[in-house]
Parts: C-alpha cells; sequence; structure tokens
C-alpha cells in the first residue's frame, strides 16, 4: 500500500501506472478523485485550506487500508491526500485500489473514502463570499461510513443498501 | 505531556501545540477537557460543547473515557471534514 499526504498535485494516471507496473495478476482498478468545487448550496467558494494531523492523517489511512484488505483481495492501493489551499478546479483527493476483478476494487474505494472522510483527520476551511469558515461534519459521511461497520457486524463484506 | 490542536480547536485556544503537566486526579480524556476548560476563558470556549470534540492519543482515536496514563501526545480537534 502507499499513502501519501502532500502539498503538490498528483498524476492520476502515473500514480495507476506505478500499482500495475510489471504485473499481470490485476485485472480490475478502481479510482476516484476528489476535486475543489466552486459552490456549496447557493454561495461560491474561492478557495479552500485543509488542515492535517501530520503523522497520524498517514497512521489512520493506513490502518484503513489494512481493513480494505483483510475484507477484499486487493492487489495494491494507492491513497493520496493534499493539504493547504486549494482553489475550485484543484485535486483533493484520490484513491485507487486494484484487485483481479471490478468488484472488490469498486467496494474498497467506496469503502477507504466513506472512512477518509470520517476518520482521516483533515479538516477543510473555506473561503467564502460572506466570510471564512470551517466546513462542518455532514451526517450523511457519518451514515455512509457507519453502513460498512453494521454490515461487517452482519458478516458481509459488501455495501447494503443506501441508508439515504 | 504534549497537547495538539486543530483547526478551530486551535483557533479558539490560540496555538497549535503545548506541554502541560497534567495533575494527577485527571485520568480519562474526559476529565482532561474539563480540567483544561478551567485553565482559561480560551479553553472554556473551544470545549465549550464538549460532545463535538474528538481526541487521539498517539495519533489514535479515542472517546471520551479513554485513560490517558502513559501518553505521549493528545489531540484535540473538530469533527473531521477532509476526503
Amino acid at each position: 500500500m502507499s499513502v501519501r499526504i502532500q502539498r503538490e498535485d498528483f498524476d492520476i494516471g502515473a500514480e495507476i501506472a506505478a500499482l500495475t507496473r510489471g504485473r499481470t495478476d490485476i485485472g480490475g482498478i478502481a479510482t476516484f478523485t476528489g476535486v475543489c468545487r466552486g459552490t456549496e448550496g447557493a454561495e461560491r467558494i474561492a478557495a479552500m485550506t485543509l488542515e492535517h494531523y501530520p503523522g497520524m492523517a498517514e497512521e489512520e489511512i493506513g490502518r484503513h487500508i489494512a481493513e480494505a484488505e483483510v475484507r477484499w483481495p486487493l492487489l495494491g492501493v494507492t491513497v493520496v491526500h493534499r493539504h493547504g489551499r486549494l482553489v475550485p478546479g484543484d485535486n483533493v483527493v484520490l484513491v485507487i485500489a486494484t484487485s483481479a476483478h471490478r468488484e472488490p476494487a469498486f467496494a474498497a474505494a467506496e469503502f477507504l473514502m466513506d472512512y477518509l472522510k470520517t476518520r482521516a483527520p483533515f479538516w477543510k476551511k473555506e473561503e467564502r463570499a460572506g466570510g471564512d469558515g470551517w466546513v462542518e461534519a455532514r451526517h450523511t459521511d457519518a451514515a455512509a461510513a457507519e453502513r460498512w461497520v453494521q454490515d461487517f457486524e452482519a458478516g458481509d463484506g459488501r455495501k447494503p443498501e443506501a441508508a439515504e | 505531556m504534549k497537547l495538539l490542536y486543530f483547526a478551530w480547536v486551535r483557533e479558539r485556544i490560540g496555538k497549535p501545540e503545548e506541554e502541560i503537566d497534567v495533575p494527577a486526579g485527571v485520568r480519562t480524556v474526559g476529565e482532561l477537557v474539563a480540567w483544561l476548560s478551567g485553565r482559561g476563558e480560551e479553553y472554556a470556549y473551544a470545549f465549550e460543547n464538549a460532545k463535538t470534540i474528538r481526541a487521539a492519543i498517539d495519533r489514535t482515536h479515542v472517546k471520551p473515557d479513554a485513560h490517558i496514563a502513559g501518553a505521549r501526545e493528545i489531540a484535540f480537534f473538530p469533527p473531521m471534514t477532509g476526503g
């Protein structure tokens, strides 16, 4: 697994190539890219600044990847999360999950994003027309992460029907 | 013991980290929050809604009843909004 927290942008193609180079066992690659939006509801956002807890951010994401590797037969995972000031259109986060088949790759990528949202120590502060403000945690994100807990306790690694 | 603060907890307290000697009677994360809240109005403001505050001991998420004995660093922060 590879976890990186960095200020710089990332190159999705290069990250996929690094995971698959010289391998012929990988049959499915799922990627998710989070991008900085220019609006939140009706309000325009000029930029956002991502603060993180150095050390814990890497460790916490690493723990989630380790859990994903227990749940699904993965063949390599990369997570890159940026910090610092980002403007609309900038990449924020990248998750790549690889497996022999598509289902584990899709599921692991979604699982990792759901946990990144609620457990990885990052905080967003937005620059809005009405002033700067810290983004509040969404209960829908907590519910998305919670689905996996209930699911795992039920003995099935796959995602159940969405609660919301 | 080293204390770390992030996001608006950091802004309200006015510093990102500090070294603090915690009294022996303070045994859990929740007790530490209560004790810190009595150190000044900036702490009281940061911890005014204790249920909102998240904590980590040595870079692992913990609940308010977690014991702090042996901890090297304890961090306090709002609910996370990354991704």
